[in-house]
């Protein structure tokens, strides 16, 4: 009898995964779905030039079912229900998939609802995401013709997926604005409830200059109690207030409503797993990946990747009774747009702060750690056609290896 | 680095974050809360009991988890460790500070 794997998720983690799984699982044996409500498919790093006319809307959305390969089943459908004691997934159109092998890569959303007066009558008038398409494309029209005044740049809670566009969220604005010849009339601020800019101290040590050079004022240690929308101003447990004309934040970010619903998810609806195998805790047949997962490493397209290579292997020795591989070590490496068109690199995992060196090739580059350089940012504009034409389709990006290799960079482990 | 801490000898990291817990203790506790201007109450003790046990298990703390927590709430958490609540608090316990830093 045929046997079903089923996912959870058409983004970048699902795709990639049905992408490996295609080519590594019996077709004889393995039946694959692949279920998501939505047709498009956003290139979410993108989100972060929209806003300032860099990227079109048409450069970071396509339809999804492109990158699927044609052997898998795809299920455009809302996900109702996943029952784990029955090994079943019940949708909203009222049919049921079974599976033998479950991989849950349901992401993780915005939710602006968290914070009192955030999603109220200013959403989208002077409080902005830009972590959705919508919000992207409305700060888009917002800053075509705003005039100026106090920019507000601010991260509600941790953990975001990609913890540092926020920071490359004002370095861009800050270069926009200079552009447009009004940076005079724009006072920027970053609120963090972190106690520095960057995520890792390593980074803050090193990077702190560009918030100087910038002359981006810095408010840490901010936990935000409530958006006071009427008086223009976000006011933290502490009572410390910062006024705003104009706030750019990143809402509370949380995995999808379905694991709350089928009792699968933690405070933040995450699902509980194992940071090294990526099975899930509480059921040996279900697996995570990407954002949707509680572990401790960045919620970004390059962990996913990383993670992907990971559990397609892990998947194929579960199915042959073989013991998992505690093999992922939580890499991530992102680039940092640092405006005026220029970009940082960053490489680093759960036990490694981001180190200085070059990357790929140890000693050579072409690209720096840590050091901004002209050649780093086209590496990101780069990534956009990486993504499309080899990421989601699970083409191995050359001479990048899933775990971190610690040749040509200065080591510091993290205490 | 060593810290001399209600007399005794205690091994602390950069930040002043006890390294080993088995050396914490509530006179340390007691010493360190001075340092912060705090001075202990009976909720203090609790809430340094709630974030020791979390630290057991594993569970990462956050300003959220204290909301949930059913033993505080976050005005009254700020109230008791004024400026960093989290910072203070976990420094007090004798446990890492956390690291909000994914």
């Amino acid at each position: 009898m045929m046997k079903n794997l089923v996912i959870l998720g058409a983004g970048t983690s699902g795709t990639m995964m049905a992408n490996h799984l295609v080519s590594s699982l019996p077709k004889k044996e393995w039946k694959i779905s692949i279920v998501d409500q939505y047709k498009t498919h956003y290139y979410q790093p993108g989100f972060l030039f929209l806003p300032f006319d860099i990227y079109t809307t048409k450069q970071v959305k396509k339809k999804g079912s492109k990158f699927l390969p044609k052997d898998v089943n795809y299920i455009q459908e809302k996900i109702d229900l996943i029952e784990p004691e029955n090994n079943k997934v019940c949708l909203a159109n009222g049919k049921e998939l079974s599976y033998d092998v479950l991989i849950v890569a349901t992401g993780t959303k915005t939710v602006p609802e968290e914070i009192e007066g955030m999603k109220g009558p200013k959403w989208y008038k002077n409080i902005f995401d830009f972590y959705t398409y919508e919000g992207a494309k409305a700060l888009r029209d917002k800053f075509r013709t705003w005039e100026g005044g106090k920019l507000v740049v601010h991260i509600t809670e941790m953990p975001i997926k990609c913890p540092v566009a926020p920071l490359e969220f004002a370095f861009l604005a800050d270069s926009y604005f200079k552009n447009k010849g009004m940076r005079d009339k724009v006072d920027i601020t970053f609120v963090t409830p972190l106690d520095g800019a960057f995520t890792k101290p390593r980074a803050t040590e090193a990077l702190h200059y560009l918030l100087e050079e910038k002359n981006i004022k810095e408010v840490t240690s901010f936990n935000i109690e409530r958006v006071d929308y009427e008086n223009n101003k976000i006011i933290d447990y502490g009572d410390t207030e910062v006024e705003y004309d104009l706030l750019v934040t990143v809402p509370t970010n949380m995995g999808d409503p379905l694991l709350e619903r089928s009792g699968l998810g933690d405070d933040l609806n995450y699902i509980p797993t194992n940071k090294a195998t990526l099975q899930s805790i509480d059921h040996e047949n279900i697996f995570a990946i990407g954002d949707a997962t509680n572990i401790p490493a960045s919620k970004a397209g390059s962990v996913a990747h990383f993670e992907a290579e990971i559990l397609t292997e892990n998947i194929l020795r579960y199915i042959n009774n073989e013991e998992l591989k505690e093999d992922f070590d939580g890499h991530a490496n992102c680039f940092i747009e640092t405006g005026g068109g220029k970009a940082l690199l960053i490489d680093f995992n759960y036990t490694t702060e981001p180190v200085e060196g070059t990357f790929p090739f140890p000693g050579v580059g072409p690209l720096r750690l840590l050091k901004e350089s002209r050649m780093n940012h086209m590496g990101k504009l780069a990534f956009r056609w990486i993504y499309w034409n080899m990421l989601l389709k699970g083409v191995p990006i050359p001479f990048v290896d899933a775990k971190m290799s610690e040749k040509g960079k200065q080591l510091e482990k993290t205490q | 680095m060593k810290k001399i801490i209600a007399d005794r000898e205690i091994d602390v990291n950069e930040e002043g974050y006890l390294v080993d817990f088995n050396q914490w203790d509530k006179d340390v506790c007691a010493y360190l809360a001075e340092e912060q201007g705090i001075s202990m109450t009976e909720k203090h003790w609790e809430v340094v009991e709630y974030l020791q046990d979390k630290f057991q298990k594993e569970e990462p703390l956050s300003i959220r988890g204290i909301k949930k927590s059913g033993v505080i709430n976050i005005k009254e958490f700020y109230s008791l460790f004024p400026g960093g609540p989290l910072k203070k608090s976990t420094l007090i316990a004798g446990i890492p500070k956390p690291k909000s830093c994914i």
